[in-house]
């Protein structure tokens, strides 16, 4: 069995200061209505969930290698099941681009700890190495 | 417009390096800008020079250097200021 893995890495911080910079310009551009919800707490949307999930997008790219394909972050989505996990829904130039690779699922896993968050993405490839349908949800 | 641009990034690209010294074409992601930075860097440049970067746009390529910066948002103000 052939497969891609992908991990990346977030400070925190980073995000912290995105939001009080750029607010509602950054929540929208990067970030899907749904994990918008997903992130929101009492207090505002929790940074620490964002970072994990723009970490998901990165790692995400790192499998699905684009190039210098434009891949909006609206296009690759973290939704959060309501036993806990988490799992990745692909859309446009994503969905395509994996389909086009051969990818027959995708499993993501998520963490935040220190003021980091993180994600590893593994996508298990056909045997054949032929291009499988457009997979919009693994 | 480079200045600007230098200025920019120093702000919000998070680099470990002086971007008023960087040369141009140097790559700013082999420099030290995660992808996290360039997205705020994206937000500031549209804030700055009144633009949107189109998805088309949102390539490691046109991120990666000021001049690759410059081109793009020279692309984007030129298509600003037609009728």
């Amino acid at each position: 069995m052939a497969v891609r893995v992908g991990i990346d890495l977030v400070s925190v911080d980073a995000v912290r200061e995105s939001i009080r910079n750029h607010g509602d310009r950054y929540l929208a551009r990067i970030y899907t209505a749904r994990e918008l919800d997903d992130c929101r707490t009492a207090a505002g949307v929790d940074p620490e969930l964002l970072g994990a999930r723009f970490a998901a997008k990165e790692a995400t790219l790192k499998v699905l290698r684009p190039g210098d394909d434009a891949i909006p972050w609206l296009a690759i989505e973290v939704r959060r099941d309501p036993q806990g996990w988490v799992e990745l829904r692909l859309d446009g130039r994503a969905a395509a681009l994996a389909a086009e690779s051969g990818m027959t699922g995708m499993a993501l896993s998520v963490t935040h700890e220190g003021g980091f968050a993180s994600a590893v993405v593994v996508a298990e490839l056909s045997s054949s190495g032929e291009p499988t349908e457009p997979m919009t949800r693994t | 417009m480079t200045d600007e641009i230098r200025k920019i990034l120093t702000d919000h690209g998070r680099l470990p390096v002086d971007a008023g010294t960087l040369p141009a074409d140097a790559d700013l992601y082999q420099a030290g800008m995660t992808s996290h930075a360039s997205v705020n860097v994206m937000l500031a440049l549209e804030d700055h020079f009144d633009v949107e970067f189109p998805d088309r746009m949102l390539t490691r390529s046109v991120f990666e250097s000021i001049s690759s910066i410059e081109a793009a948002l020279t692309e984007l103000c030129g298509e600003a200021a037609l009728p």
